[in-house]
């Protein structure tokens, strides 16, 4: 009887396991539902819209003769001026918490300071750009306004990123170097830097594909919404594709939305593109110690 | 041989020319723990001394010093002194980039840099400015062929160094030392992570070695440091226990402690 | 010496030639350090100047409105002159609360998936699709809040409105959804095997050891990513601007149109709001408080997942 009793209790703890593992296994696949959803949703939307035309034109009042060749050179010239900015600073910013910061509360406070940017909304760099890239240095709305406060933005994954490549070269390798008389530069410029340069590179090419998606703080900054040349300097007006999907999909006619869909199709090619690379950068250059 | 290097050389020192390391009453902290106690201890140019020892009796750590890659850990403090040719190299004078570029070191993990082998010979003469190809292509040549390997990576120089066997890694190694020509060659118990062959190559080559090199192994293989030193150092507990000719101190040593060791009761 | 001479020129020999003519390394290993100092006070800097800026520009703001005003007006409309911020207070809380009511249950449940079900073949395949949710720009979020759920959620209650708080606080939950999933995972994975091991072997189920065993553990590693995940929720902006609409009202309604804190802050910052009025300082106003809100549960975040590595 005992006996009986704990095999049904048994079978019933079993049963619940396993509904519970159905359970678990659809919930984790909501994420991927969604995203197919997404998708075929966007294609279904846009790739009617996508054409030669969309990819070279400016923006229009037609939904017909709308492009977005403004908004991908304004955001590849963005990039082009916020990643080396952003990489320097995340860099050398990361260099000097792993190999020279002496171990002090400044150096702590760096580090802590870092994180705790990290966690700051995006459109709250948007307000410290407004307030001085904008209007104290003067700067305006312009391309270089937006980068910089781009650059600011990602520069704490940039760090992180750097930190955690840097701290990854083995020490015996840095010994040596020095071993050789090797400068402490030398080895960090010849041995630690190259050997690091993978991580770096997939970190800064994943930041960037964030500030490429970012929309809410060059709103903030004054990228303009219709823009009818290309930027020729630092100094021009600019959009970016998030800011021109933005202004297609807050329009009220339903065909703007498909042009939306279109532009979405073009900025997603892009950043899968571009997680394509660092992951085949991480990849390539995994586990070689 | 010309006298090049030792042109430096106080030529008022009155010490013997006869040895190119004077360690004089030398401690060691680690923070507050002491590692080293009083050593005294004379190197001999072109001899290979070894240092024997059970482990944390801090054999590693006297070698570390010899070229202060022991600073590479925070809060060392020193007290006593050491003598390179005659100029002690904790003086203020004294560059530490330059002491390294004479008295170099091999590891005890093969640590070739991710790079061609070339490039891991090469990288010594090129941080110090030599920048010539042909000057480079030579002294690569004959450090690869100072190391023993040349024959075995003659074909594959651009290769990675990842992708030889750990002992060829280690040769390596020493042919990367050796492209500088420094005087002293500091080896880190440099058999410790290979195989027996590989093991036996190493020591033949420390042995050629010798007549161009001054060499100080530090080894936990008793057997090892009977087969190829001169001298040899006993130490424990980081006192140097007895340092003599490396046949009288297998064959007759003067200290109980190393007579226990040598023996097998302990370490 | 002891040199290797067979060449006419020594290595050393060249080396110390090199030495002497080579002043730029010293003067780059002087100034190395200082430039790398300087670069990574430019993320102080960073901090400093939010600060500043929220700061400067709130003091000019609460000059022209008073405190009491901002903070206990339940009356939101900036145009013409009522600068309570109670609304879009109300307005960021309830896209919030439906956000991790969305992302609470299935980020933890992909957690436990993943950390005490999936096999090694399942989580290659499934990691990288959390990754791909997580990196989809918010922007695209919002079109599909807009153009996909809410006609969806339309069919299910026909009063919702075209902007409404529950179908931005859905997509803003998924958004979260991976952010919860890979930190609890996270947190799950640094529970000690042997207790997975100890309770299983007393024929306990995988999910009694789950329940009882592994949540307990790593609780305080789910409590952080959750309050790291609401800080974000706070946060989102476009989402919120696309879908919820631009309307500060005082309600908890799900189907009413809303604005929040962020949507604000676009709002006012963009096209017509002229430099130095009081709309334009009012978005520093609003900055600030969303700044301390998601300040707090960051620190609140790090402050609890400390003391969770302490544990183990």
């Amino acid at each position: 009887m005992q006996i009986h009793i704990s095999k049904s209790r048994m079978k019933r703890r079993i049963a619940l396991n396993s509904i519970f593992r159905i359970l678990f296994f659809l919930a984790t696949t909501i994420g991927l539902v969604f995203l197919s959803l997404l998708l075929i949703r966007i294609l279904n939307q846009g790739l009617g819209y996508l054409t030669i035309d969309f990819l070279r034109n400016f923006p229009a009042p037609y939904v017909e003769e709308a492009g977005m060749f403004a908004g991908i050179i304004g955001s590849l010239f963005l990039m082009l001026l916020t990643a080396p900015i952003a990489i320097i600073l995340g860099v050398s910013t990361a260099l000097y918490l792993e190999e020279y910061a002496p171990k002090n509360r400044f150096t702590n406070f760096i580090q802590v300071n870092v994180q705790n940017l990290a966690g700051v909304p995006s459109i709250v760099f948007g307000l410290l750009g407004l307030t001085f890239f904008v209007y104290l240095f003067q700067m305006g709305y312009t391309l270089i306004a937006g980068a910089l406060t781009m650059s600011l933005l990602i520069l704490p994954v940039i760090v992180v990123a750097a930190q955690e490549a840097i701290r990854s070269v083995p020490k015996e390798i840095k010994e040596a170097s020095i071993g050789m008389g090797a400068t402490k530069w030398q080895t960090i410029w010849r041995i630690v830097l190259p050997a690091a340069v993978p991580g770096i590179l997939t970190g800064s090419i994943l930041a960037l594909s964030r500030a490429i998606g970012e929309t809410a703080p060059l709103l903030i900054v004054g990228a303009a919404t219709a823009i009818y040349t290309i930027p020729d300097s630092m100094l021009s007006k600019y959009t970016v594709m998030p800011i021109q999907i933005y202004s297609w999909t807050s329009r009220p006619q339903e065909e703007w939305q498909f042009v939306a869909g279109a532009g979405i199709i073009v900025l997603l090619v892009i950043l899968l593109c571009m997680n394509a690379i660092a992951v085949w950068i991480r990849n390539k250059f995994q586990n070689r110690y | 041989m010309t006298d090049m290097i030792s042109n430096q050389q106080n030529e008022n020192s009155a010490i013997d020319d006869q040895y190119i390391f004077d360690i004089h009453d030398f401690n060691l902290w680690y923070g507050s723990d002491q590692a080293l106690y009083g050593i005294n201890m004379g190197i001999e140019k072109n001899k290979i001394t070894a240092v024997i020892g059970p482990s944390g009796c801090g054999k590693s750590t006297l070698l570390k010093t010899l070229n202060r890659m022991i600073e590479m850990v925070p809060n060392v403090n020193t007290s006593g002194s050491i003598k390179y040719d005659n100029a002690d190299i904790f003086s203020k004078k004294q560059m530490v980039e330059d002491l390294r570029t004479q008295v170099g070191m091999v590891f005890q993990k093969p640590n070739p840099f991710p790079k061609s082998i070339y490039d891991n010979v090469a990288y010594g003469p090129r941080i110090h400015g030599i920048k010539k190809k042909k000057v480079l292509d030579e002294i690569v040549e004959k450090s690869l062929r100072g190391a023993a390997i040349w024959d075995e990576v003659k074909d594959r120089l651009n290769q990675n160094a990842y992708g030889l066997s750990g002992g060829q890694q280690q040769r390596v190694c020493i042919a990367r030392c050796l492209a500088i020509e420094p005087n002293v060659i500091l080896m880190d118990e440099p058999t410790s992570a290979l195989d027996p062959i590989s093991t036996l190559k190493i020591e033949e080559l420390i042995k050629e070695l010798k007549d161009k090199y001054t060499i100080v192994i530090v080894t936990h293989n008793m057997q090892q440091a009977a087969r190829i030193s001169d001298k040899t150092a006993f130490m424990l507990t980081g006192e140097l226990v007895e340092f003599t000719d490396t046949d009288t101190l297998f064959s007759n040593p003067k200290d109980k402690r190393t007579e226990d060791y040598i023996t097998g009761r302990f370490g | 010496m002891v040199n290797n001479n067979e060449q006419a020129h020594s290595v050393q020999e060249m080396i110390k030639t090199n030495k002497r003519k080579n002043n730029l390394l010293k003067t780059s290993e002087k100034s190395v350090p200082i430039f790398l100092l300087f670069c990574a006070t430019i993320s102080v800097l960073t901090t400093i100047g939010i600060v500043f800026t929220l700061l400067r520009e709130s003091i000019t703001f609460f000059s022209d409105v008073s405190l009491a005003d901002f903070y206990l007006g339940v009356n939101w409309s900036p145009w013409s002159g009522k600068f309570g911020v109670a609304p879009l207070i109300t307005g960021t809380l309830l896209i919030t609360f439906i956000a991790i009511c969305v992302a609470l249950p299935l980020g933890v449940a992909s957690a436990i998936f993943l950390s005490e079900y999936a096999t090694n073949k399942t989580r290659k395949i499934i990691k990288p699709i959390l990754e791909v949710l997580a990196g989809v720009p918010t922007v695209v979020y919002g079109y599909f809040a807009l153009t996909f759920i809410t006609p969806l959620l339309q069919g299910l209650i026909p009063d919702l409105k075209i902007f409404n708080a529950l179908s931005a606080g859905i997509v803003v939950g998924i958004m979260i959804i991976p952010m919860i999933a890979s930190l609890s995972e996270d947190a799950m994975n640094a529970v000690p095997n042997h207790l997975r091991a100890g309770a299983l072997a007393l024929g306990a189920t995988r999910l009694e050891v789950t329940f009882k065993v592994i949540i307990p553990a790593a609780l305080s590693g789910i409590i952080a990513s959750v309050v790291l995940a609401l800080s974000r929720a706070i946060g989102e902006t476009m989402i919120v601007t696309i879908a919820a609409g631009a309307s500060p009202n005082l309600t908890f309604d799900p189907t009413q149109s809303i604005q929040t804190l962020t949507a604000f802050i676009v709002q006012g910052a963009k096209g017509d709001t002229t430099y130095g009025s009081t709309i334009y300082y009012s978005i520093y106003a609003v900055g600030i408080t969303l700044f301390v809100f998601t300040f707090i549960m960051n620190m609140l975040s790090q402050y609890i997942s400390r003391k969770f590595r302490e544990d183990y």
